[in-house]
């Protein structure tokens, strides 16, 4: 196809204003997908994702319009993937914003729209479900061609859902998005906007060619990794997999590249011919680091070889996970990985328990710390039970928080952050009743409970997003957890110094419920290095047996011993004390924000 | 194979099915006393050969034994196997002067009285049909038919009982100078109309019955009592009798023992079976001189060995160990022993005091 009648776009979108629908009206309106074949939501081929409403792995489709080809991209949305989201906008020319006229802007919305205009993309928005009662188109489109200082009148009004408006959006794509601007004639360099592991097939690129063309089995090179494969196949998605003889500059595609693991090939990367390569890589890689950290721990320690299979096995689809083995006393073996953010983490371990049957423990997440030491070294840390217990300085990652809220919750949205450390950025109104506020707040203090927490202030209205801002130094003090004089490793935290008493006393609370009482007095402590903040004894057990046992219950008393036998042999031991999964579980639960 | 040197006859019938209680019981009936004293005998008869020569024990316990009629339970006592001791239990309602006499005629040496509590109100939450006075009585015509040997089931834990209800009660039972006490925390078992009506009281008296147990253990070892089971006291006698229940002792040594009657219990050697709960099923298939329906549960060797510590710690008495060292886990024991919960002597393994209060949770732990 010649690069004038190719389009290259994305749809952006607030979790439920109808991305998917709408990805799914376009297709059944261009023929790719026959009606009677159209499972709902094509390009999300994961259940989880269905279920979620959410886009983990973009995909691209190729489909036909008016004699044009046009290449849906589509992109995650959550902002823990907002490198993966800048990835696939820097693939495309345009894209499609699109707001649901019942809800209006989100936060989400706000800051893919801008990544969006920073990548140069023309912006066509789209305001959904106007077959709704509650929606108010004009009102929205106001609020969008505000947003982009375009006219509200080209704001498109449709239904994803009825279909309705949807070819207009399609017209307005050949109108509006500019054709790729690649050179043909260059070196061929190509894109690397995501990947995903098949099991017979290895690692296929999704791709946008820039420049020059790719076909047949040539060798090609990554050219900020360096990783070198022979081509297996090109093609693209209709939305089956469809191989073709070449990939031109404009196009998107895939690449089967038969190697056997996806972090060799690195979302971002270009891929240029070793015949004759590219001298300069497209700008913008970058290596994603995890910021968000949490052990991971099989309920029942047998599954720890399953687990570490189940790791391996995510880790070939999922180039972020990163994890290393933990052992901890407490919690026995396993694993503390590292996530983009905290529904990185959540898909982690939902996919592991749901795609893997595994039963997991996860402790509390926490953040990567950079420490100086006291001989001035700089370490970074993962993993409170590694933090030094002395140290010179820390420095705590933050974020750039953006939320978007009701202007009569603006009080209870400032409340909340003053409460997590945050500074006031700034306040604007982008309508009469909607406030956009910026805010700098750690980011440990957004991966507990913030987000539940804002949405039960807000009744659920506010919509939230970040963006990482670099680390920055912080009064910040290691909690230990001491049960009969042991520390327990797995509940060791790191709190901002003025949280720690309070946070001490909340866990110790929990753990005095949680513990079942012993043969002996034990002790629970909170202790910042020696200093104990908060102190519970849970009291020895004075009695503890079967009340009569004669001729005709001796099976049943011993069944109930062996019960008994049972139940202590699944606790976990610290030193003498024997503690309960759950207990753990509920510690843990605090730490998450679950339990208080 | 010499047999089973100990006997037990379980007469199910009561006047009233007290809310707590979870035994094989049958309200009422009384047109079915006697067949049912029929079919004991045949079942003794089709078991005799699993009996040795001589008994140690008999022991009638129910329901209610002594609610059976007079005429029945005179026969069947006169039926059975003689034995050095020959135990029945009895509600004091039950205890007049012609029965304690009769008892006594037919060779009872002991009687079980189940006097639970002294208390009027807690009788009533028990749904006892005894007053106070019908036990001290019953307890007096028992001593004037002449029985030596008598014992008094107490319980405490009852749903209201304060703790001066219970220093009363164990006053009260020391007043009747009993060769024999028992005293059990009353178990409220899930699903019973007892636990239904009375759960949440239960609950939440919990933390304040914590130390009942100890008062129980503290009033009467202070009175000179020996606390020789869990549950189970018996008074240092004068005349140098062992006091302690026999036929109880042969269950918690582990010793053989034949069971008849409905829901009975069995176990000889390394095979143990119930009979049928059900009173008819009983009576029809014995008048057809077949065995009752059982539920057979064979025991294997480190089942046995199990049970052999669990009941074996029960007692005052060391438990020799001799073959029973695989049934021990070792780094459990140590840790009891450093606990001061157990005292591991090689030869034998005995709890200490302390130990006995937590000894189902020391046993949980110690078994391997």
């Amino acid at each position: 196809m010649e690069q004038a009648r190719i389009r290259n776009f994305s749809i952006i979108a607030h979790i439920d204003h109808g991305k998917s629908t709408l990805a799914d009206r376009i297709l059944e309106l261009t023929d790719a997908v026959s009606a009677r074949d159209m499972r709902e939501q094509v390009l999300d081929s994961m259940d989880l994702e269905r279920e979620r409403g959410i886009t983990i792995k973009a995909q691209a489709v190729r489909v036909a319009w008016k004699g044009h080809e046009l290449n849906l991209i589509d992109t995650p949305g959550h902002v823990d993937f907002t490198y993966e989201v800048s990835r696939s906008l820097q693939a495309c020319e345009g894209a499609l914003l699109v707001v649901d006229a019942a809800q209006g802007v989100e936060a989400q919305t706000l800051a893919n729209a801008y990544l969006a205009i920073e990548n140069g993309l023309e912006i066509v928005p789209v305001a959904n479900k106007i077959d709704l009662p509650a929606a108010d188109p004009d009102e929205t489109a106001v609020e969008v061609a505000d947003l982009l200082g375009d006219d509200p009148a080209r704001v498109l009004r449709i239904s994803a859902k009825t279909g309705d408006g949807v070819a207009d959006v399609l017209d307005a794509i050949v109108e509006r998005v500019p054709p790729p601007a690649g050179d043909p004639e260059a070196p061929a360099r190509a894109l690397v906007f995501d990947s995903a592991y098949d099991q017979y097939r290895g690692v296929v690129a999704f791709v946008r060619v820039v420049d020059g063309s790719f076909s047949g089995r040539e060798e090609l090179r990554t050219m900020a990794t360096d990783t070198r494969f022979d081509v297996e196949e090109l093609g693209f998605f209709s939305p089956a997999m469809t191989p073709v003889e070449s990939l031109s500059a404009g196009e998107v595609g895939y690449v089967v590249t038969g190697l056997k693991d996806v972090s060799r090939l690195r979302v971002g990367d270009t891929l240029t011919s070793v015949r004759e390569p590219a001298t300069a890589a497209l700008p913008g890689y970058k290596d994603v680091k995890p910021m968000v950290f949490a052990g991971l721990f099989p309920t029942d320690s047998d599954d720890y070889p399953e687990l570490r299979d189940a790791l391996e096995r995510l880790k070939l689809n999922d180039a972020a996970l990163v994890y290393e083995p933990e052992t901890s006393q407490a919690l026995g073996f396993g694993f503390r990985s590292g996530f983009l953010g905290l529904l990185h983490m959540e898909i982690v371990r939902e996919r592991l328990e749901r795609e893997f049957d595994l039963d997991l423990l996860v402790t509390a997440p926490n953040v990567a710390y950079r420490v100086e030491e006291r001989n001035g070294e700089w370490i970074e840390v993962h993993n409170p039970a590694e933090f030094p217990r002395e140290v010179e300085e820390v420095e705590e990652p933050y974020v750039a928080a953006s939320i978007i809220v009701p202007k009569e919750y603006v009080g209870a949205v400032m409340e909340l952050n003053n409460e997590r450390r945050g500074t006031f950025g700034r306040l604007e109104y982008l309508s009469p009743e909607r406030v956009h506020l910026t805010y700098e707040l750690p980011l440990a203090e957004i991966v507990l409970d913030y987000y539940d927490q804002l949405k039960s202030r807000t009744r659920g209205y506010a919509s939230f997003d970040y963006d990482l801002a670099g680390f920055k130094p912080g009064e910040l003090v290691r909690v230990d957890v001491l049960v009969g004089g042991e520390p327990v490793d797995a509940l060791s935290l790191i709190v901002h110094r003025s949280f720690a008493y309070d946070r001490g006393r909340l866990l110790v609370d929990k753990l005095r419920e949680e513990i079942p009482r012993q043969m002996f007095d034990v002790p629970i402590q909170a202790a910042i290095g020696a200093r104990v903040i908060a102190r519970e004894t849970v009291k020895a057990k004075r009695k503890d047996v079967l009340a009569k046992c004669y001729g005709g219950d001796i099976t049943r008393k011993r069944k109930l011993i062996e019960k008994q036998k049972a139940g202590k042999k699944r606790m976990k031991q610290v030193g003498a004390v024997e503690v309960p999964q759950e207990a753990f579980l509920a510690v843990l639960n605090i730490g998450q924000g679950k339990g208080s | 194979m010499s047999g089973a040197r100990h006997l037990y006859v379980h007469l199910p019938f009561c006047a009233h099915r007290c809310g707590y209680c979870d035994f094989v019981t049958v309200v009422g009936r009384s047109g079915q006393h006697a067949p049912y004293v029929d079919a004991l005998l045949w079942e003794l008869e089709l078991e005799r050969g699993r009996l040795a020569e001589r008994l140690e024990t008999v022991f009638l316990g129910g329901g209610t034994p002594t609610f059976t009629s007079l005429s029945d339970l005179q026969r069947l006592l006169e039926a059975l196997p003689a034995a050095e001791e020959v135990t029945v239990e009895a509600n004091p309602e039950t205890v007049s002067p012609e029965l304690a006499r009769a008892l006594r005629v037919a060779g009872v040496t002991r009687v079980s009285v189940g006097a639970q509590t002294f208390r009027p109100q807690l009788l009533e939450v028990l749904e006892r049909v005894a007053g106070p006075d019908d036990v001290r009585r019953g307890v007096h015509h028992l001593r004037d038919a002449g029985f030596d040997n008598i014992s008094l089931d107490l319980v405490y834990g009852i749903p209201g009982q304060t703790a001066s209800d219970l220093e009363t009660d164990l006053e009260d039972a020391l007043e009747l100078q009993l060769e024999h006490l028992s005293c059990y925390e009353l178990e409220a078992k899930p699903g019973t109309r007892f636990t239904h009506a009375w759960g949440a009281e239960l609950a939440r008296q919990a933390d304040a019955m914590e130390d009942y147990f100890e008062r129980v253990v503290a009033c009467l070892t202070g009175a000179g009592y020996r606390w020789y089971e869990t549950a189970n006291f018996c008074r240092a006698d004068m005349a140098g009798r062992d006091l302690r229940a026999r036929h109880n002792l042969a269950y918690w040594l582990g010793h053989d023992y034949l069971g008849i009657g409905i829901g009975a219990v069995s176990t000889i050697e390394n095979l143990r079976w119930r009979n049928t709960p059900g009173l008819g099923r009983y009576l029809e298939a014995l008048a057809a001189g077949r065995p009752p329906e059982r539920e057979h549960e064979p025991l294997e060797p480190d089942v046995q060995a199990r049970e052999r510590v669990l009941l074996g710690l029960r007692l005052d008495e060391p438990l020799p160990l001799r073959d029973l060292r695989p049934a021990l886990d070792a780094e459990a024991l140590a840790r009891a022993e450093r606990l001061g919960l157990a005292v591991d002597g090689g030869e034998t393994l005995a709890l200490t005091r302390r130990g006995r209060f937590l000894g189902g949770g020391v046993t949980a732990d110690i078994l391997a």
